[in-house]
């Protein structure tokens, strides 16, 4: 064992083999994750339903995954006529490379990043305003009239629920004062009482900007109940409806990843990354446990309410998250200056 | 001012209690009924298509063919037939017909029996591939059931 774990870190120490052994990693990771959260999700469902979910496809519908992803790649690659052949071919990519380009300066443990950069936050924040236009230049070129009513509601929600996230962390990188996702996680270990979320020396305000970040997290991943963009029973399937086989399979994975993103975001910043709440045993299961909480929360408010209207979805970011991130940012200036 | 502060309170309030409610039905025990592998039992009131009812101690048939139910049947879709053997008291049931294609399940026939020898079945997951799979003889499906 201790042999291997000496190859193991021989070989991690040659940058290109690292780099290459993060890269293959880390696709694993967002394919593993988009492939089972599917399942989670369908679980979940079932279960608030009083329903069982998948079952048949080994155990506990185990395989259910392995048995979309075939079905899906058997399917015919259709592409409509009088579509714009380029945008239509590069909008799957564009959607889903930002999502594990952004999993690169993500630290999941005190020793586990693939780069460790000082504008990490900078990098995934940038990554995340690429997928909407994505979306955007999908719907454009597939000529389609619900796809680009789809995707101007993908821009006025994005930019609506940009504006309080932002705003949250600028407040969060004025307590750390770096952009680096490492030391914003040093900062909280120790205990849950270190964490930004219960920094009340900081800012009073601050479980509530973990909410008003959760809740942009939710309207920036499309999901229910912010998921107007895809809203099957009106728009048929969003962005994506000219889309057939792995064209969609990408976006469906995209989306998936992102929310584990926004849900490694979120523990970064808020919850104290691989620390422990106790204070033993700091490490990536801590980091693991955390981010799979979260996305436990989504799904089960997916499952929970019903979709919002589009002039409920303005509203509240413009009326409410919006001022109270502002009045965040303020109180935690003034707190910063007078402490 | 004070309605703005309300509002985001009783908002917030109301989406808690909404997932409060939902998972306790995450982690309530689940009512599907795996259908192939399990069925569940038919209520004693259900109302298949009718059968004839075995006599306790002969295990055939109570019918004497009196032709009742034939009459009675609105849809008609039941035919009798019997005879009187030689020496017998009675008349015995040869064949009882059930076009179930057209009966409506109404019942008249089990109500209209003085003999007790109708009931309905049981049987709700009937599958045919041809109309002849409904005209059922009911004397050959009591004769099966015996064995």
């Amino acid at each position: 064992m201790e042999t291997i774990l000496h190859y193991i870190n021989l070989v991690l120490h040659v940058e290109p083999l690292r780099l290459l052994l993060y890269l293959a990693g880390l696709i694993m990771f967002v394919a593993a994750n988009a492939a089972y959260l599917v399942l989670l999700e369908r679980k979940v469902a079932g279960h608030i339903q009083l329903r069982i979910g998948p079952k048949e496809n080994g155990p506990f519908g185990l395989l259910q995954p392995l048995a979309d992803g075939i079905k899906l790649m058997t399917k015919q690659l259709l592409t409509p006529s009088g579509i714009d052949p380029i945008l239509f071919r590069i909008a799957p990519v564009m959607v889903m490379v930002p999502a594990i380009m952004s999993f690169v300066v993500i630290p999941f443990s005190d020793s586990i990043v693939a780069r460790n950069m000082d504008i990490g936050l900078l990098v995934v924040l940038a990554f995340a305003t690429i997928n909407f236009l994505g979306l955007l230049l999908g719907a454009w070129g597939s000529r389609n009239k619900y796809a680009i009513m789809s995707a101007a509601r993908v821009v006025s929600q994005n930019i609506a629920y940009e504006i309080p996230m932002l705003v949250t962390i600028v407040a969060i990188i004025m307590v750390s004062g770096s952009l680096n996702m490492h030391t914003i996680v040093s900062q909280q270990l120790g205990g849950f009482w270190q964490w930004n979320l219960l920094n009340i020396k900081a800012s009073l305000l601050m479980p509530a900007a973990f909410l008003i970040m959760f809740i942009c997290m939710l309207a920036e991943t499309n999901r229910a109940p912010f998921d107007l963009v895809e809203a099957e029973s009106e728009l048929v399937a969003g962005p994506f409806i000219e889309y057939s086989s792995m064209g969609f399979g990408l976006f469906f994975m995209a989306e998936y990843s992102n929310i584990v993103i926004g849900a490694c975001l979120a523990t970064i910043l808020f919850l104290g990354g691989w620390g422990c709440p106790f204070g033993i045993l700091p490490g990536v299961h801590w980091f693991l446990i955390k981010i799979y909480l979260l996305i436990f929360m989504v799904v089960w408010i997916r499952w929970t309410f019903p979709r919002t209207t589009f002039y409920g979805l303005l509203n509240l970011s413009w009326k409410v998250l919006i001022p109270v991130s502002f009045v965040n940012l303020i109180l935690t200036s003034a707190m910063l200056k007078v402490f | 001012m004070t309605d703005y502060f309300k509002e985001i309170f009783y908002g917030l309030k109301s989406l808690l209690i909404g997932m409060g409610i939902t998972i306790r039905y995450c982690f309530s025990p689940v009512v599907t009924v795996q259908y192939p592998h399990e069925t569940l039992k038919m209520p004693a009131r259900f109302k298949g298509h009718i059968e004839l009812i075995p006599d306790e101690q002969t295990g055939t048939s109570k019918c004497i063919a009196c032709g009742m139910c034939q009459r009675t049947c609105p849809s008609g879709c039941i035919s009798v037939d019997g005879e009187k053997p030689e020496g017998a008291k009675t008349k015995m049931m040869t064949s009882f017909m059930l076009d179930y294609t057209k009966c409506s399940l109404c019942g008249l026939c089990v109500e209209s029996c003085t003999f007790s020898a109708i009931r309905h079945s049981m049987r709700y997951n009937l599958a045919g591939t041809s109309k002849q799979a409904y005209i059922i003889d009911l004397k050959k499906r009591l004769e099966e059931s015996k064995k």
